[in-house]
């Protein structure tokens, strides 16, 4: 069964982020076949419509209004619900990220519709559109469907491979005007605090420090570790704790959660609440001094040993890799 | 200032997850109240001791939901609500629970609605901003900072590691993030008085709802465990040839490099 899919780009920094393109490929396999339509929401965003359609979407729509430049729920639901007026669609996808997570549940509510939040994977099985989902903090999977109505849901970062990038696909961009009126919640100010560059949960390589870090200088291998591999640096509790970092950085139970291709955990433990953020990483390396450390537990690859010798070496080790190939 | 907290009973994931019969196993299991609506019961107590009013605490549960129920009052909130849903309803997802807390609250004219952000357990972050669009009150989640002012509210926003400072007004619903305050513990004292707190148990039909008004719109079809991980591979030697053999195994088995 042929479904039209609507699905949401997110935009940062003037820039589609990268769940965007995965989400059309969830929006893709949804349709079986059916149009994917993209849309973007801003004040000046039909620019960036040319490259949803090269990773897949058929056509896009986008909404611009200067009351649409700062996501507010209010606004972006407005428009939203104007383009869903106007597509009358089977299916929405969003990525699972804080714009996605706040504005979803909204526009369920908005439409009395289910909502499958944060799936890590969708497939068409037994005539259904089944999505699966981390449950228990990652400690166990769920396979659901939508059993009445819209079919909607939200997509972890990093866990849906998108459709490789097609510079030759072209489609329409079209424009729906909307008057967007009675934001009830007003952005005064955006303190930046989260690491310039790559973004923690988008990143294919995230290098994390701990308490074993032992102070703020000592996240510096880290860093340049994490700058040749391209990836993000992220922190357990305690090392946010301890103030050697910003809580911008801490991953686990209550920080972010993350699931690159590569996760290397430097002197941290391993405990239940930082493993809630990075289990179901891919491929797991730990470097820790203690043999008995949790993390190894949960680790691929471990080297027992102390972070500030092993850190260095490995980051000129992978230098050479690079230059190699 | 009328204060109402959404309150989940979790499973506390710490715990070793079983799975038994298709579901996750209960039995002996520890059960708490979700960690993000301690913040919020924390910060609801704190806003009355300095606003005045009284702090109701609401879940739609079963009758085990009680003990947090009572946690919560031991805390130092007034009242508890349980929505009994047990002889009512089979399958409900975040939908029906949204819809049943809503229809509670429609007509409490509540000023601020306080919750957590997440459930650790269903982990789907949708219970708080669906009763806030249901009630049409505006709401903001993840917050780590909350300041009344009248009817006007502050609120600063944990953004994937940004802060945004927002400015909106009562009546209002929040959902907790980690940072928001430190829950306190319950005093023994507490503890003793919180027996006395009211704590009433309500049914589907006191609000009434039908079974088929909050019939679920998702259904799960399977629960499992994730693959057992393969013991992990700890390197030996000389650091320096254990630091070029992961190098190496990253690039050509893992082939994450
Ligand atoms: C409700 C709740 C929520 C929580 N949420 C989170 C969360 O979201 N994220 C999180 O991370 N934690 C969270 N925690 C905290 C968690 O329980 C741990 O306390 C925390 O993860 C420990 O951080 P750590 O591993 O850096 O520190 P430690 O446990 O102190 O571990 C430090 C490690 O570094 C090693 N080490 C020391 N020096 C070196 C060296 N030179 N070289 C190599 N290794 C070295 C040590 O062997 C040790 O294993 C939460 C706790 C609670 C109660
Ligand atoms: C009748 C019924 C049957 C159910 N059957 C199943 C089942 O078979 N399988 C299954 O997996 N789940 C079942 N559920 C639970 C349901 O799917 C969700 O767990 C629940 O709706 C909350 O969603 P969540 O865990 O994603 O919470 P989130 O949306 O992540 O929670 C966010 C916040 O919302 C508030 N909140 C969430 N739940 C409640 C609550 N119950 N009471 C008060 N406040 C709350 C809290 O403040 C919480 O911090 C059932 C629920 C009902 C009502």
């Amino acid at each position: 069964m042929s479904r039209k899919v609507l699905v949401l780009g997110e935009i940062r920094d003037g820039q589609l982020r990268n769940v965007s393109f995965e989400a059309i490929a969830a929006g893709k396999i949804v349709a079986e076949g059916g149009e994917v339509i993209g849309v973007l929401l801003g004040e000046s965003v039909s620019a960036l419509g040319a490259e949803l359609i090269q990773y897949g979407a058929d056509r896009v729509v986008v909404v611009e209004n200067e009351k649409l430049k700062q996501y507010t729920s209010d606004g972006y639901a407005q428009a939203l619900l104007a383009v869903i007026d106007q597509e009358k669609p089977e299916a929405l996808v969003f990525g699972h990220t804080a714009l996605g997570k706040d504005l979803s549940p909204k526009v369920a509510a908005k439409l009395s519709s289910g909502l499958i939040s944060d799936a890590t994977a969708v497939e068409i099985a037994g005539g259904n559109v089944v999505f699966t989902r981390p449950i228990y903090s990652g400690k166990a999977f769920e396979k659901k469907i939508v059993t009445d109505g819209l079919i909607f849901a939200t997509v972890r970062p990093n866990n849906i491979a998108p459709l490789e990038k097609d510079e030759s696909r072209t489609g329409e961009v079209s424009s729906l005007s909307v008057e967007i009126k009675d934001l009830r919640t007003i952005i005064k100010d955006v303190i930046r605090k989260a690491t310039e560059g790559v973004d923690l949960s988008e990143a294919k390589v995230v290098v994390a420090g701990g308490r074993g870090v032992k102070s703020a200088e000592g996240f510096e291998p880290l860093k340049e570790l994490a700058a040749v591999l391209g990836g993000a640096v992220g922190a357990s509790r305690g090392a946010c704790d301890a103030e050697y970092c910003d809580y911008s950085l801490q991953i686990g139970q209550t920080g972010k959660v993350v699931t690159p291709d590569l996760y290397i955990a430097c002197g941290i433990s391993g405990a239940i609440q930082h493993l809630a953020g990075m289990s179901n990483s891919k491929v797991i390396v730990a470097i820790n001094k203690d043999p008995e450390a949790n993390i190894f537990k949960v680790a691929d690859y471990g080297i027992v040993g102390d972070l500030f010798e092993v850190v260095p070496m490995l980051t000129e080790e992978f230098k050479k890799l690079k230059v190699h190939s | 200032m009328n204060i109402f907290v959404l309150m989940k009973r979790t499973f506390d994931t710490e715990e070793k997850i079983t799975i038994s019969g298709g579901k996750i196993n209960e039995d002996g299991a520890e059960f708490i109240i979700n960690p993000y609506d301690e913040y919020a019961i924390e910060e609801a107590i704190r806003v009355r001791d300095a606003h005045g009013g009284e702090v109701t605490v609401i879940t739609v549960g079963t009758e085990e939901s009680e003990k947090q129920l009572r946690t919560a009052l031991a805390m130092g909130a007034d009242k508890a609500v349980l929505i009994n849903i047990e002889d009512d309803i089979e399958n409900g997802d975040q939908f029906t629970t949204a819809k049943i807390l809503a229809e509670y609250l429609k007509d409490k004219d509540a000023d601020l609605i306080l919750g957590g952000n997440v459930a650790i357990d269903g982990g789907s972050g949708q219970v708080g901003p669906r009763v806030a669009e249901l009630l049409n009150i505006p709401y903001v989640t993840t917050i780590t900072k909350l300041e009344i002012d009248g009817t006007k509210v502050v609120v600063t926003r944990d953004v994937e590691g940004d802060s945004e400072v927002i400015e909106t007004s009562l009546p209002l619903l929040v959902t907790a993030q980690q940072g928001l305050n430190e829950p306190r513990y319950p005093s023994l004292p507490g503890i003793m008085k919180a027996k006395k707190k009211p704590l009433n148990e309500l049914e589907l039909d006191d609000l009434d709802l039908d079974e088929d008004d909050v019939e679920a719109k998702t259904k799960t079809i399977e629960i499992y465990l994730p693959a057992k991980k393969e013991a992990g591979k700890v390197l030996s030697g000389e650091l320096a040839d254990q630091v070029k053999e992961l190098v190496h195994l990253l690039h050509t088995e893992a082939k994450v490099v």
